[in-house]
């Protein structure tokens, strides 16, 4: 597996950041991420049947006192749109990691309208926006977010570009 | 389904002697019923967020899992959200439980009919996802029996409630103060 060293160093980043609950709508490239969250008995993995209530979890995790990360595809991004309004009214911190789709080389056109509109639907509800295009930089860009997110209290998206996650991943 | 039931009654009765108890309210006349009978720091009142109180409960319960966590919401707002029912059924917490008010209608926006009242069963939903502990109560004399149970179950209840509106109760709306102060309550600010 390639892919898993920079993954699980991005792994290692949401521990060393204090996640305590991952939320998620399955997709092949958080599949690492989300399998690594099952095997931690220190995470509690959350699997979700539409985005939205990841955002709402997180916003309950940290009213009790945890960091929670929601990961998903750029298409889940458009079914949180209004729920992002509840952690920037609760003044709550926000941090979801984004595998991108609809860029780079890919080959179902139904993913191209939300991928191309997803920075701008997040930065439209003031979510600020990060985004790895290198393996050799995931890391560090999820621990820059989740420092943004939790210590300045706001909303930050990480966006994993779909040349970072492969095609291998996606094309048959 | 009608009923006698007030639904600010409802709320009084299961929020009496409320302790420690974790509150969230769901959008609407749900936030308005915990704001007017028990005004509190441990409650956190959602003024928008339609379809989100069930997985702000759960958020919180898995965070503070020696607590007790009670949604109060109606109908409308656990409609939009029905997957949350799946998804709470799905990690099994035991100190969560969901009081569903159900007047059968969307008051806040002219009491049109909600699907209650056209065929859909609330309790059999959440059966159906794998809640075990699931009851609905149409009597005023049940409301001690369930405000115990809610306390102490993993527990859906649908509380059928009449369709009258009682006086309007604003709690406070501003998220960044009931954030902080539901969080300085609970010492994890």
């Amino acid at each position: 597996m390639q892919q898993a060293s920079w993954q699980d160093a991005v792994y290692e980043a949401l521990r060393r950041a204090g996640i305590r609950q991952l939320a998620y709508v399955p997709d092949a490239g958080h599949a690492r991420l989300i399998a690594r969250a099952h095997e931690d008995p220190e995470m509690r993995a959350i699997v979700l049947t539409t985005e939205e209530e990841g955002v709402a979890l997180a916003t309950g995790a940290w009213l009790g006192g945890e960091r929670a990360v929601l990961l998903m595809q750029s298409s889940g991004v458009g079914n949180c749109i209004n729920m992002l309004s509840l952690p920037q009214n609760a003044h709550v911190p926000f941090f979801t990691l984004i595998t991108m789709r609809g860029e780079w080389g890919e080959f179902n056109p139904w993913q191209v309208p939300m991928g191309s509109a997803t920075p701008r639907v997040l930065e439209a509800m003031g979510v600020h926006v990060l985004r790895a295009e290198r393996a050799e930089e995931a890391a560090a860009t999820v621990e820059a977010a989740a420092a943004l997110a939790f210590d300045s209290t706001v909303s930050v998206a990480v966006l994993l570009s779909q040349r970072l996650i492969g095609p291998k991943v996606f094309v048959r | 389904m009608t009923s006698e039931l007030d639904r600010r009654a409802v709320v009084a009765a299961l929020l009496k002697e409320p302790g420690e108890l974790l509150v969230v309210a769901g959008l609407g006349t749900a936030t308005y019923d915990v704001g007017a009978v028990a005004e509190r720091s441990l409650n956190f009142y959602l003024w928008g967020a339609m379809g989100g109180a069930a997985m702000v409960g759960l958020g919180l319960a898995l965070a503070q899992p020696d607590r007790r966590v009670l949604v109060i919401t109606g109908d409308g707002e656990m409609l939009m959200g029905l997957g949350a029912l799946a998804t709470i059924a799905a990690q099994r917490p035991q100190n969560l439980a969901i009081a569903v008010l159900d007047n059968a209608s969307y008051g806040e926006t002219g009491g049109q009919q909600s699907h209650t009242a056209l065929g859909v069963d609330l309790a059999a939903v959440a059966t159906g996802c794998g809640w075990t502990h699931v009851c609905r109560v149409r009597e005023a004399a049940e409301l001690d029996t369930l405000r115990r149970r809610l306390r102490e179950e993993p527990l859906f209840a649908v509380i059928p409630v009449s369709r009258s509106e009682p006086s309007r109760h604003l709690p406070p709306r501003d998220g960044a103060f009931l954030s902080s102060r539901f969080r300085a309550t609970l010492g994890v600010a």
